[in-house]
């Protein structure tokens, strides 16, 4: 029984592995759970089980961490970044950004300096924890089984 | 006063695994393997650098009970347990060596940062390794 769970957390572990090195390029769930062999409809909630919240949600905060990164050590715009870290649509990416860290990404750049530290540091330790869960906000939707950014985002 | 780091652990579900992945893949060296019953101390280490050894610990008897190996394992295996992070003097090279090895759970190909470059894997039970070769200039850091 246990040497299952050790498995199944493995292949969970690879998929999120997976998510923070692809999350710049156009993620569908289908293909995240082939990395961990399991079907579509077992991997989230196996996926949340194991590590506390979806995929999807994972996905989305490995994305809006590495924008914050993009926001404090680049000159790129809004735009831009938006679109590097996997977003394709500015409204999505301005909702969720917001949703999760609190602050527009102007106003959160407009307060940020450079962080000089090593890039392995900052993928860990800067990946933003929920605002509105910070703030004991309840129901905040992370029930999505869709990779779908667009629908995916319930503002708060 | 404590003058160096001498040994420390790393978790692993299998050690006979466990040495061929950080010997045969990685390219360290056997430091010791002693057996005392069902207990072996078993450590790593890198090559030239005797004074600092990685023991490669299987959670069980008789230090852990059953019940708490358990526990252990499901933690290794989520990736929720230590870490280790080594200097290289080559990482792209040693990429492409550990890619011919047949290790393919890279976390990062080699990415260059203003400190260096530096690449992250993991090791057959899920706990993240990083290598860095440090750049020749890296004031911030040191």
């Amino acid at each position: 029984m246990s040497r299952k769970v050790e498995d199944l957390n493995r292949r969970l572990l690879r998929a999120r592995d997976a998510m923070d090195r692809a999350y710049a390029e156009p993620l569908d769930i289908r293909a995240v759970a082939a990395v961990a062999c399991v079907s579509e409809a077992h991997f989230s909630r196996a996926f949340r089980a194991v590590f506390g919240e979806t995929p999807h949600r994972y996905l989305q905060r490995r994305r809006v961490e590495r924008s914050m990164f993009l926001l404090r050590e680049t000159d790129r715009s809004v735009t831009d970044i938006c679109l590097d870290v996997g977003f394709n649509s500015l409204g999505t990416f301005s909702r969720t950004f917001r949703q999760i860290v609190g602050e527009t990404p102007s106003d959160y750049r407009g307060g940020h300096a450079p962080m000089v530290a090593p890039n392995c540091f900052q993928m860990t330790a800067t990946r933003p924890v929920v605002a509105a869960q910070v703030a004991g906000a309840a129901g905040v939707a992370t029930q999505s089984s869709s990779f779908g950014e667009a629908g995916a985002v319930v503002a708060p | 006063m404590i003058t160096k780091l001498n040994v420390t652990s790393v978790k692993v579900l299998n050690q006979d695994e466990a040495l061929d992945f950080y010997v045969n893949k990685l390219g360290l060296e056997v430091g010791r393997d002693i057996k005392q019953g069902s207990f072996r101390w078993l450590t790593v280490r890198v090559p030239g650098d005797p004074g600092i050894e990685i023991f490669l610990e299987e959670p069980g008897p008789p230090v852990h009970d059953e019940a708490t190996a358990a526990q252990l394992r499901e933690l290794i295996t989520k990736g929720a347990m230590g870490s280790l992070v080594f200097l290289a003097d080559d990482v792209r090279g040693l990429y492409e060596t550990l890619k011919a090895r047949g290790v393919a759970d890279f976390t990062q190909e080699p990415t260059e940062h203003f400190y260096g470059i530096d690449m992250g894997v993991r090791d057959p039970f899920g706990n993240a390794i990083r290598i860095l070769q440090p750049a020749k200039v890296a004031p911030a850091l040191q």
